[in-house]
């Protein structure tokens, strides 16, 4: 399936290893939230990529004093709608200040993608085979919004008085 | 009432467009029914028995003249002539074709209506008091907070895939008009200590098939705050509902699971853990120009009493009768509201023709300041009409079947669809009401009995709120016949309650008499003629009630 990031399909180099797997010495490697938290100085002395699985019901917050040392995050939609990843992703971008890839895995549908985006994910892996085109066109579906997200536009609340500022000002 | 700006305008418009190309894409075969199934949901189509049903939102229940005739230009073009007003103060239309689904949601945007969020698991319509803005007890008019809960919600790109659906009502008076005791969330407007105008909010009411009466979980949360509250339980409930089984999956399971303080524990450390730039405040000027719509229109100065009015009831037994249960007291001298129950003898509770929608509208123009609304009760209402004017208002609504003078009277069922348009019913629930209707069809006895609120359900989904009647009637199925279980005690007002099931169902045809034995029974028992029969219930017991409900013929 291709792996879409910005809305471009690139190459993925990540892989996610099952709990009862061991590590290889080398690549880019994802791990569950319980491995990352027992098994983490060795994961960071690897002095490879690391990035982390969370399981929908899994609570970001304890990912939070690791966060500048992972490359990647992955949220999981066990089915289209379970919006939990939805919560996960804006805990890490506007409360803990994940700046690194948030990647959607599971069962990611075209029709989910302006969510995904506005809740702050900027990589998803998806069952599409025009993916780009279909990125494009949900990206930018709508144009306005209500409230504040991750993807930090302005919301309408705040434009209406802008332009009306603006106006003044001429 | 609210009008759209460019913003608002671009949504509506940017979203039939997307739902013209979702539904082109299932009529063409590309999307599957189960895919497409949750986007048309958030449209508000569903499929029912039938063929395909469409729910649109009236955003707490206002309508303007010109809306309500489009509504009936799509009962006419588009479906069997008539629309269905429900509990939500929505309307549904029963029979509209899917390829003609775009064209109807671009004729609602002509009007500024949509069906966002009527169906999904994301937060629906806000509903309201159907008096707002009209009604001498309210605090203050509730309707911009409703509006602006209405945006903050509108595609929220959080609170999409929830567990379960989520519904808000609100209400700024302490008679409860809005049922928001067995909402997911109810706030109600009122004064903290202080005198400062802010929301009481109550979570984990409902219905279905696990009754609840909700839980303050906030006694006061001032204006600022509401919204950044709302999310923080919109975010708990988003995380940690159920999502394993439907059936326990609304916010009251969770609720109730946690338990009332671990819930509020969690809800306040989230809402204390919100940073700055999560906090979702309305610049004030955002706040000021949305309350702006709702400024109280220009009310003329007019005397306390008018003769006109007194004449006409002094002439007219019926017109006496309909003013004496269909108005309601309004803040300002010389104006009432007027209740249009839509509880006609054998008509489904609720169904309004297309020539009925434009009766109205006109009517609303006339005399009611272009103002409608929608009561959950499935009844409409003129919040504002002239004292001088009600005598008209009597003579248009009589011409067009409107003037029956039921509300808030034993007629005036609550009930669903049921099994003759719904694929979730059990049971009928059209036929069990208009058959309890009849006994009722003598006016002098139906004012004698007084207020009763009699709600029919056809299945445990509870649709027809029949946990919050008076009396409930829910219908089941047994071995493939319809039987219907009858509860007492239930409301959904200020005093909210859970009406208990009585014992056996009863046969179709055994449920309005055995209603009339309970209500003979109430006639005996009260103690004075303004003791309600749900009052009477509560101090004497259930038992003679259920004695008279099982007392063979």
């Amino acid at each position: 399936m291709p792996l879409l990031r910005h809305g471009k399909v690139v190459d993925d180099c990540w892989v996610f290893v099952e709990d009862e797997h061991e590590l290889s010495p080398g690549g880019c490697l994802t791990v569950s939230l319980g491995r990352f938290l027992s098994e983490h100085d060795q994961l960071l002395a690897r002095n490879e990529a690391i990035g982390v699985r969370l399981a929908a019901s899994d609570d970001p917050a304890l990912l939070a004093p690791h966060l500048d040392r992972l490359r990647l995050i992955e949220l999981n939609f066990p089915k289209y709608t379970d919006g939990r990843a939805l919560s996960q992703s804006q805990l890490l971008r506007r409360r803990y200040g994940y700046k690194g890839e948030i990647r959607a895995v599971g069962q990611v549908l075209r029709d989910q993608l302006r969510l995904m985006i506005r809740a702050g994910f900027d990589a998803m892996v998806i069952e599409e085979t025009d993916a780009e085109d279909v990125y494009d066109f949900s990206a930018h579906e709508f144009s306005e919004f209500y409230q504040a997200a991750s993807d930090t536009s302005e919301t309408i609340f705040m434009k209406r008085h802008r332009k009306k500022q603006e106006k003044a000002a001429e | 009432m609210y009008r759209y700006d460019e913003f608002d305008e671009t949504m509506v418009r940017e979203r039939a467009r997307q739902f013209r190309g979702q539904v082109q894409r299932r009529l063409a075969g590309e999307l599957k029914e189960e895919n497409f199934k949750p986007l048309r949901l958030q449209n508000g189509v569903y499929l029912q028995l039938h063929a395909y049903m469409l729910r649109i939102a009236i955003p707490y229940g206002q309508l303007s003249a010109k809306q309500l005739r489009q509504l009936a230009m799509i009962a006419d073009k588009f479906d069997k002539g008539y629309g269905h007003f429900t509990t939500r103060q929505n309307i549904q239309y029963n029979w509209i074709k899917l390829a003609d689904m775009p064209d109807v949601l671009d004729a609602l945007a002509d009007v500024e209506m949509h069906g966002i969020q009527t169906s999904g698991n994301c937060i629906r319509n806000v509903t309201s008091d159907h008096l707002a803005g009209a009604c001498a007890d309210e605090l203050e008019d509730p309707r911009p907070w409703c509006e602006i809960i209405r945006q903050w919600s509108t595609f929220h790109p959080e609170f999409t895939s929830l567990p379960r659906k989520f519904k808000i009502a609100v209400t700024a008076a302490a008679p409860d008009r809005a049922a928001i005791r067995v909402h997911d969330i109810g706030l109600h407007l009122k004064r903290n200590a202080a005198g400062e105008a802010g929301f009481e909010v109550i979570v984990g009411g409902g219905l279905g098939r696990t009754p609840y009466v909700g839980v303050t979980v906030r006694d006061w949360v001032s204006k600022q705050d509401l919204l950044s509250y709302l999310e923080a339980n919109m975010r708990v409930y988003n995380r940690h509902g159920r999502r394993d089984n439907k059936n326990k999956a609304r916010i009251k399971i969770l609720v109730n699971e946690l338990g009332e303080a671990e819930y509020r524990r969690q809800v306040d450390e989230e809402f204390a853990n919100q940073l700055a730039w999560e906090k979702v405040v309305l610049p004030q000027e955002e706040v000021d120009r949305i309350s702006a719509y709702f400024a109280p229109p220009k009310f003329e100065k007019l005397p306390v009493k008018s003769d006109k009015l007194d004449k006409a009831i002094a002439a007219d037994r019926a017109f006496a009768r309909w003013a004496k249960n269909n108005l309601r007291a309004h803040k300002i001298p010389g104006y009432i509201s007027v209740h249009i129950a839509l509880k006609a003898q054998g008509v489904a509770p609720g169904d309004c023709t297309g020539d009925q929608m434009r009766a109205a509208a006109d009517i609303a123009e006339k005399y009611g300041l272009d103002d409608i609304r929608v009561a959950h009760e499935q009844d409409l209402a003129l919040p504002h009409v002239k004292l001088d004017d009600v005598p008209a208002v009597y003579a248009a609504l009589k011409a067009a079947g409107l003037a029956s003078s039921n509300a808030g009277l034993g007629s005036d069922i609550i009930a669903c669809p049921g099994l003759d348009y719904c694929n979730l019913a059990n049971a009928r629930s059209i036929s069990v009401s208009n058959e309890i209707q009849a006994l009722f069809a003598d006016p002098d006895f139906e004012d004698e009995v007084g207020t009763l609120h009699i709600n029919v359900s056809g299945c445990i989904n509870a649709c027809g709120h029949h946990h919050v009647g008076h009396i409930g009637i829910l219908g089941v199925d047994k071995k493939g016949e319809e039987y219907y279980q009858i509860l007492f005690g239930g409301r959904a007002d200020e005093k909210a309650a859970i009406g208990e099931i009585q014992g056996p169902g009863l046969k179709h045809e055994e449920v309005a008499p055995a209603i009339r034995r309970v209500i003979v029974k109430y006639l005996e028992l009260r103690s004075s003629k303004s003791e309600k029969l749900v009052d009477t219930i509560t101090r004497l017991g259930q038992a003679p009630f259920k004695e008279a409900l099982y007392a063979s013929a």
